[in-house]
C-alpha cells in the first residue's frame, strides 16, 4: 500500500495510477495524453480523476478539464527539473485549482519540501515510502519567507505580499512592527 | 547600508541549519554526490581542482567594515589567508574544507551575510555600479531595487531550479557602470515624462558562449511592478527555456528562438494575468530600504586641489585612482587589487583588515567591491587624500593604474578552477611585467583587458577592449584574443582576431596591438575610439607580424 504525505499526514495513498489496479467507481490518475486523447471517455470515468502532467505539459492546454478533476500530479523527474513549480503556481493562481495538487517523482526530496509546499502543492509522493518521515519534517525547516505562497508551511513572518492575497496577513505583519518582529 | 531585520536574520540562520544538516548527510553517506551537488551550489559551494571553493555573495557589492573584517578573520583560518573579489562582486575563497564550510556560514550570518544562491541555476547575486549613490549623473540609487530583489529572488520557491544560472543588474546612471546590458536582466532607472521613477528593462543579454547584449523588452516599469514583472520573465524562462542542453539554456537563447516581439508578448500577456497574484513593491517597503542608502553625514567641506604641493607619485595615484564625488570636499577611492606581480582580484586578510580600519577612520565604515574586481572607499574627505595613499602604499594597494592596460579583469583560470582550459595568472603577470612602465602605461591610457579561463567568461573576455581567451589545445594553454569589446555605455562584443597564440606570446602580441594604435591613433584619442576608427585590420595584420608559426 502506497503512501504519500497530504498536508502534514503520512496517509494511505487513495488513488490509483492508469496501469495500477482500480476498482471501478476509484480515484484514478490518467496521463496527460490519455486526457487529451480520449476526453470523453475519462470524463464517463464513475470514480475520482486526476491527470498527471510532465514537466513539458502546458497548464493552460487542461484547463476545460480542470472542473472534473480532483487532483493533478505534477512530475518532478529530477532535481534539478523546476518547471512543475510554475506548473503549480498557474494551476493554483491562475486557474484557482483547488484539488489536490501533488508532486510526484525522483525530485520530490526533502530538501525541496519548502519550495514544492511554497509552490502550492499539498501532496507529496517521494521515490521511497522511507523518505515519508524526513519530507515532513522538512516542513518545519522555514518559518519566515519573503513571497507570498501557499499556507501549507505556515510562516511566521513574511515580507511581500500580492494584492489578491489576504491583506489582513498584511496588517498583522505591519501590525507585528519591523525590526523587532520576534514573537 | 542594509540592516537585516528578525526577519532577514531567522531566514539566513535557518539556512545555515539546513546546510549543516545536508552536509552531514552527505558526509555519512546519506546524500550522494549528485544529489548534494545542487544543494551546495545554492549554497556558493563549488568543488574545485584543490579543494571546495567557497563564493561568499556580497550583495551590489557593499560591505561594512566589520564585514570584511569577518571575511579577512574566516580567510585566515579556514583558508590561506586570502581570497579573490569576482565580477559578480562577490569574494571566493579557494581552500576551504568542506565540513567547514556549515561554520563559515554560521560566522557570515552573525554578520548579516551569506553564500545563498552564489551558484547554481537560480537568481545569483545582483550587481550594481560601484559609484551608487556617489555618481553626479545618478538618477536615483540603485541599490535599494538591487537589496529588494535580492529578497524576492532569496529562496524563492518558483524559480530556484530554473534552467540555467540568471543574472540581474540594476543601473540608476545614464552611463552604465555595471555591464547591465550583458546581464540577463539589465534594470535602468530612469523617469517618465512626467517625471516618475521606473525602469527600462533589457532581457537575455550574457556573456559565456554565445555572448549577447540584452535588448529592451519595456521602456518603461513603473516601480510597483518590480517583482510582478521580474516574475512574469522567469516563469515564462522557467517554463519554456530549454533544459536539454547546457550551452542552450540561458534565457538568451529562447529570446532569440521566439524573437523579440513573440518574447515581450509572452512576458507582457503573462504580466497582465499574473500581476494582481504576484507580490507588489508597496512604497512602505520601498522607502523601509530606501532609508537604509540615505546619503551619509558629510561634513560641510570645500573642494580643495588635494594635489598642491605634493610629490608626483601622489599625483598619478589621485589621477588613476580617485574619481569624483557629488559632494563637495570629497572624493571616491579605489584601492587597486591589480598590484604588478599580484593576482587580479586578490587580497590577503592582513589588507582586509587594515582596509576596514582606513575605511572607519575615512569613509563612514563601508566598502565596496567593483565588478573590476578593485575595492573602492566611497566618501573620502579630501584633506584625508595623502594619508589614506601613504597607508594603501604601505599596503601594496595603491597602483595607480586603475583604467589602465594592467587594472585587467582575470578569473581565476585553471590554478583553481576545475572548469578552466588555461591559466590566467601567468598570462596575468606576464602582460604586468611587460607593461611595467607607469609612463608607457598612461601614455597608453584608458585601455581594458579582460581575460577568461574558458567558454564561460567570468573574466568577461567579450567586453574587454582587447580580450583574452584560454584554450585547450592538445592539452596546451593557448590564448584566443579579441578586439572591440566594450561594457560602458557603448556595448559592443569583441571579435576574435585569428588564431590562437602559445601562453609565452600573449604580452608580446598585446604589445603589438597597443603599439599599432600609437602608431595610428589620433590627438587625445582612446584605443577603442582609434580601433572603432580604423577596424580591425591593421591591428590583425601587426598582431602576427612577427609570430607566422601561430596555428
Amino acid at each position: 500500500m502506497r503512501h504519500i504525505l497530504r498536508r502534514r499526514e503520512i496517509v494511505a495513498d487513495t488513488w490509483r495510477y492508469l496501469g495500477e489496479t482500480v476498482e471501478p467507481g476509484g480515484a484514478l490518475v490518467v496521463p496527460f495524453a490519455e486526457l487529451r486523447g480520449a476526453r470523453e471517455r475519462w470524463w464517463s470515468w464513475t470514480g475520482r480523476l486526476g491527470v498527471r502532467l510532465s514537466p513539458a505539459n502546458r497548464v493552460p492546454d487542461i484547463a476545460d478539464d480542470l472542473p472534473r478533476l480532483d487532483l493533478v500530479a505534477v512530475e518532478f523527474p529530477s532535481t534539478g527539473e523546476g518547471r512543475g513549480y510554475s506548473q503549480a503556481r498557474l494551476l493554483r493562481e491562475r486557474f484557482r485549482f483547488r484539488g489536490e495538487l501533488r508532486a510526484v517523482g525522483a525530485g520530490v526530496r526533502q530538501d525541496l519540501a519548502f519550495l514544492l509546499a511554497r509552490s502550492g502543492f499539498d501532496s507529496l509522493e517521494p521515490p521511497e515510502q522511507k523518505e515519508l518521515a524526513a519530507l515532513r519534517q522538512a516542513l518545519t525547516r522555514y518559518d519566515v519567507g519573503y513571497q507570498p505562497g501557499a499556507a501549507l508551511v505556515e510562516l511566521r513572518r513574511q515580507r511581500f505580499f500580492a494584492p489578491n492575497a489576504s491583506r489582513a496577513a498584511a496588517a498583522a505583519e505591519a501590525a507585528r512592527g519591523v525590526p523587532s518582529a520576534d514573537t | 547600508m542594509y540592516r537585516y531585520d528578525e526577519l532577514d536574520q531567522a531566514l539566513v540562520d535557518q539556512r545555515v541549519a539546513e546546510f549543516r544538516d545536508q552536509v552531514r548527510r552527505h558526509l555519512a553517506g546519506e546524500l550522494s554526490e549528485d544529489e548534494f551537488r545542487p544543494l551546495r551550489l545554492r549554497n556558493g559551494l563549488y568543488i574545485q581542482r584543490h579543494a571546495p571553493m567557497l563564493r561568499i555573495a556580497i550583495p551590489y557589492g557593499l560591505l561594512s567594515s566589520h564585514q570584511l573584517r569577518t571575511l579577512a578573520g574566516i580567510a585566515r583560518r579556514y583558508d590561506r589567508g586570502y581570497g579573490h573579489f569576482t565580477t559578480r562582486q562577490n569574494l571566493q575563497l579557494n581552500w576551504p574544507a568542506l565540513a567547514d564550510v556549515p561554520d563559515i556560514l554560521a560566522e557570515l550570518a552573525r554578520v548579516q551575510m551569506h553564500a545563498i544562491q552564489t551558484s547554481g541555476n537560480c537568481v545569483r547575486n545582483v550587481t550594481a555600479d560601484h559609484l551608487a549613490g556617489i555618481a553626479a549623473d545618478e538618477i536615483d540609487d540603485p541599490r535599494p531595487y538591487c537589496e529588494l530583489i535580492r529578497q524576492w529572488a532569496t529562496l524563492h520557491p518558483e524559480f530556484t531550479y530554473l534552467p540555467r544560472k540568471f543574472k540581474i543588474a540594476v543601473t540608476g546612471s545614464p552611463e552604465d557602470r555595471a555591464a547591465s546590458e550583458v546581464h540577463d536582466i539589465g534594470l535602468q532607472l530612469r523617469r517618465d515624462a512626467h517625471g516618475e521613477l521606473g525602469f527600462s528593462v533589457r532581457v537575455g543579454g550574457g556573456l559565456g558562449r554565445a555572448p549577447a547584449i540584452g535588448q529592451v523588452i519595456r521602456e518603461f516599469l513603473p516601480l510597483a511592478e518590480l517583482f510582478a514583472y521580474l516574475q512574469a520573465i522567469l516563469r515564462i524562462y522557467n517554463l519554456h527555456g530549454r533544459r536539454d542542453n547546457i550551452h542552450k539554456a540561458r534565457i538568451k537563447v529562447l529570446l532569440k528562438s521566439l524573437g523579440l516581439e513573440r518574447f515581450r508578448e509572452e512576458v507582457e500577456s503573462e504580466w497582465q494575468a499574473s500581476r494582481a497574484d504576484a507580490p507588489q513593491l508597496t512604497a512602505a517597503d520601498l522607502e523601509r530600504v530606501r532609508a537604509c542608502f540615505k546619503p551619509q553625514p558629510y561634513a560641510t567641506l570645500a573642494d580643495s586641489d588635494p594635489n598642491a604641493g605634493r610629490e608626483s607619485a601622489f599625483k598619478a595615484w589621485y589621477r588613476y585612482n580617485t574619481r569624483p564625488h557629488r559632494v563637495p570636499g570629497y572624493r571616491a577611492v579605489f584601492v587597486s587589487l591589480k598590484a604588478h606581480g599580484a593576482v587580479p582580484g586578490d587580497m590577503t586578510s592582513a589588507q582586509m583588515e587594515a582596509v576596514a580600519d582606513l575605511a572607519e577612520r575615512v569613509s563612514f565604515g563601508l566598502v565596496r567591491s567593483t565588478h573590476a574586481q578593485n575595492l573602492l572607499l566611497a566618501d573620502v574627505p579630501q584633506h584625508a587624500l595623502h594619508e589614506v595613499w601613504r597607508e594603501l602604499t604601505g599596503l601594496g594597494l595603491a597602483m595607480p593604474n586603475i583604467g589602465t592596460l594592467t587594472d585587467m579583469i582575470a578569473c581565476p583560470g585553471l590554478d583553481f578552477c576545475s572548469l578552466a582550459n588555461a591559466g590566467t595568472i601567468a598570462v596575468a603577470r606576464q602582460i604586468q611585467q611587460r607593461f611595467d612602465d607607469l609612463d608607457y602605461l598612461y601614455d597608453l591610457g584608458e585601455i581594458e583587458i579582460k581575460m577568461s579561463g574558458c567558454m564561460n567568461a567570468c573574466g568577461h573576455h567579450h567586453v574587454g577592449h582587447i580580450g583574452i581567451l584560454g584554450v585547450d589545445k592538445h592539452g596546451e594553454e593557448w590564448y584566443q584574443i579579441s578586439l572591440g569589446g566594450s561594457a560602458n555605455g557603448y556595448t559592443a562584443l569583441g571579435e576574435v582576431i585569428g588564431p590562437s597564440v602559445a601562453q609565452h606570446e600573449v604580452a608580446a602580441t598585446v604589445e603589438r596591438i597597443v603599439e599599432t594604435y600609437r602608431e595610428l591613433r589620433a590627438e587625445g584619442e582612446r584605443f577603442i575610439d582609434t580601433l572603432r576608427r580604423v577596424g580591425h585590420a591593421p591591428f590583425r595584420e601587426r598582431a602576427y607580424a612577427a609570430h607566422p608559426a601561430a596555428a
